[in-house]
């Protein structure tokens, strides 16, 4: 199969990355706010005693997840467990991470969901991209990531949020699409702008659909803090990537685990706002 | 002048309207123009007027384009050609922000399925239109119960639209249309998704409120016996178009072309009367100020054998027959008391004739109206034949009213 020579598709790709790091000064910008951002959830959070954000994350599972006693004794117990470990800084890392991730996510996801819903040739245009981010293999983001931000947090935010972002946008957008057209057309009938429309209608009928794209961003967020170890991304990722390296299969499994116990404190709490009533 | 004027009303949904829409002036039908151009005629060249305070009934069944309609009235839709004039100006022409306001102001829908906003109380859904208008939350908050208060649904103002039911669902999104006191109500077949009984009780609730509120009101239904009972004018509408605007009667007596005939022949006029159309007024005397012999004088006069007995607030008593009567002049007694028959049927005013006929052939007198204890009317047996029969009834002045006014 000579008939045609091949594509040489990854020197336009590697030409496209070189000429994009011209605009560095761009790349420089954003990398300043993330690292702002990271640093100000990790010094505040970190600076939070241990025993007080136990204390904290219990009762608000308790007070939001539903009452269950039994999740909120397995929360404390997971806790304690992460703290006993000796984990407690490499959580808050991780923490961080995921929260700085989600929250660029939702502030660039939730609008641009919004505008899907609103212009069908969008939804078009942006729906193959978004199949695109998560299809493609996530270390492959790695790359252009440290090409453009160099080692440590701020790539591995930036490919959490490429990687993590494409739920909150699609749900977003589902979320408003499936308001019934009789309630919009009572919007409309009763004179509402398309301002008042969107904040007291569609995004609060959404509500449930855009919570639950939120939940999987945070949790696709977190699936990628082992990925994002490997560029120097500090946190329980890094624990688990160190044990891998050594062949330490007792220390990767209690970085493991407690990256579960996280996942499901996250996981519960993200869940509980999206059901209860305003 | 007339509230609401429309003229040449049209909408072409599909690609291609503006070839449709010659199509439909070269006098095409509508399957001809689907088959042509891909395009669906909504609404065909629709005019009409509506007068002010009127119940303006469009009925026609689905895909007739009657919901088409309405929402080309308020511009949900966006119509292809034609005009709205509300109070002079152009409503399928203004600019948004005018439209806006006549959506505020002017008027307001009720919707088949509701359409409330199911994340938000009883009282904020009504509070919906005021509150995008930016009127004060306690200023809105007064006027949405006063609202509530209209709609039987006082106490209800903290729940959820989910915990109520179909009708008082229903009656949330009627009090919500209420609340910007718009002249014009616009109601999609607002009651059909409603089960029979509860329907009626809207329908009365309806016709009640417009007595007071004497707003302009459009009303959407598939259902003629709806229509004939709250309508003041009906419009059929058929394939898109209008086939003929009528008041019941005219509707009822004639038909404009075969589709309203057949329309209208199955209607039962003895679902659709109720005993206060076919009522004539009775003879009484006042038993607290008339005695026997004005009793047996107003008997004589009006060559009846029995009159009927109320009291000052005209609350029934009963009836005196003209045989006890004259025995009480015989023995001049002052009072009818000691000789009240009070075993007497009677029926509600809203009664469906259906409901009575029974009663009233196995009954040797008249069956009295009653509504809270007072005498409205009379029913005998005449009146009633000829209401079924097709004919008013208007006996000599004495009597009340003809089919649906």
């Amino acid at each position: 199969m000579d008939l045609f020579p091949p594509i040489p598709l990854a020197e336009w790709i590697d030409d496209f990355v070189d000429w994009l790091t011209n605009a560095a000064f761009l790349f420089d910008g954003i990398e300043g706010i993330i690292s702002a951002v990271l640093t100000i959830l990790t010094s505040s959070l970190g600076v939070i005693p241990e025993w007080i954000f136990i204390v904290a994350l219990t009762v608000l599972t308790y007070t939001f997840a539903g009452r269950s006693p039994s999740l909120t004794i397995a929360v404390l117990a997971g806790l304690l467990l992460i703290d006993n470990l000796q984990f407690w800084d490499d959580m808050i890392l991780t923490l961080s991470l995921v929260i700085a991730s989600t929250v660029i996510s939702i502030l660039i996801g939730v609008p641009v969901g919004i505008w899907m819903a609103k212009n069908s040739v969008m939804e078009q245009i942006i729906k193959p991209v978004l199949d695109f981010m998560q299809t493609m293999p996530a270390f492959v983001y790695l790359i252009p990531a440290v090409a453009f931000f160099g080692i440590g947090m701020e790539p591995g935010v930036v490919a959490s949020v490429i990687f993590a972002m494409p739920p909150t946008i699609r749900l977003t957008n589902l979320g408003i699409r499936q308001v019934s057209t009789e309630v919009i057309e009572a919007a409309d009938a009763f004179g509402s702008t398309g301002a008042q429309k969107l904040f007291k209608v569609q995004l609060p009928m959404a509500k449930t659909t855009i919570m639950a794209g939120i939940n999987q961003t945070i949790m696709l967020a977190l699936s990628m803090v082992v990925i994002a170890s490997m560029i120097g991304a500090s946190g329980l990722g890094q624990q688990v990537y160190y044990a891998v390296g050594r062949n330490q299969a007792g220390a990767g499994f209690e970085a493991g685990i407690a990256i579960v116990i996280l996942a499901i404190i996250l996981d519960r709490l993200t869940q509980s706002f999206g059901q209860s009533r305003k | 002048m007339a509230k609401i004027k429309v003229e040449g009303l049209t909408k072409i949904f599909g690609k291609k309207s503006k070839k449709a829409l010659e199509l439909l002036n070269e006098g095409r039908t509508k399957d001809e123009i689907l088959h042509e151009t891909g395009c669906t005629v909504g609404v065909n060249q629709a005019s009409f007027e509506v007068e002010e305070g009127e119940i303006f009934v469009i009925m026609g069944l689905s895909g007739s384009g009657k919901s088409t309609l309405v929402r080309l009235l308020n511009r949900l839709i966006q119509p292809t050609k034609g005009s709205v004039h509300l109070d002079g100006k152009d409503l399928a022409t203004m600019d948004e922000k005018t439209l806006r306001e006549v959506r505020r102001k002017d008027m307001s829908m009720v919707f088949q399925k509701f359409g409330l906003f199911p994340y938000r109380t009883v009282v904020s859904n009504v509070e919906y239109g005021l509150e995008i208008q930016g009127v004060p939350r306690d200023e809105r908050y007064e006027q949405a119960k006063k609202s509530l208060e209209l709609v039987g649904l006082k106490g209800y103002e903290t729940k959820y639209p989910d915990e109520l039911s179909g009708g008082m669902q229903q009656r949330v999104g009627l009090a919500r249309a209420l609340a910007n006191d718009p002249e014009i109500l616009l109601m999609d077949e607002a009651f059909s998704a409603l089960d029979p009984l509860i329907r009626k009780d809207m329908q009365d609730e309806l016709l009640d409120l417009q007595t007071s509120m004497k707003k302009t009101i459009i009303f959407i239904t598939h259902d003629l016996d709806e229509a004939l009972r709250i309508g003041d004018r009906i419009t059929i509408m058929k394939d898109g178009a209008i086939v003929q605007v009528g008041t019941p009667e005219e509707i009822l007596t004639n038909p404009e072309n075969d589709y309203v005939e057949k329309f209208v022949e199955d209607v039962d006029r003895s679902k659709v009367y109720t005993a206060s159309n076919v009522m004539i007024r009775p003879e009484t005397v006042n038993i607290e100020k008339e005695g026997p012999r004005v009793a047996l004088k107003r008997m004589r006069d009006s060559k009846i054998s029995s009159i009927y007995v109320v009291n000052r607030n005209r609350e029934l008593l009963g009836i005196a027959h003209a045989s006890d009567v004259s025995k009480l002049v015989n023995d001049e007694k002052e009072s009818l008391e000691d000789i009240i028959d009070k075993d007497i049927p009677q029926v509600d005013p809203n009664t469906p004739v259906n409901d009575f006929i029974e009663l009233l052939t196995s009954s040797s007198v008249p069956l009295a109206v009653v509504e809270d204890e007072k005498l409205k009317g009379i029913i005998i047996r005449g009146s009633l034949l000829s209401a079924l029969t097709g004919n008013e009834v208007n006996l000599d002045g004495s009597v009340s009213t003809d089919s649906t006014s």
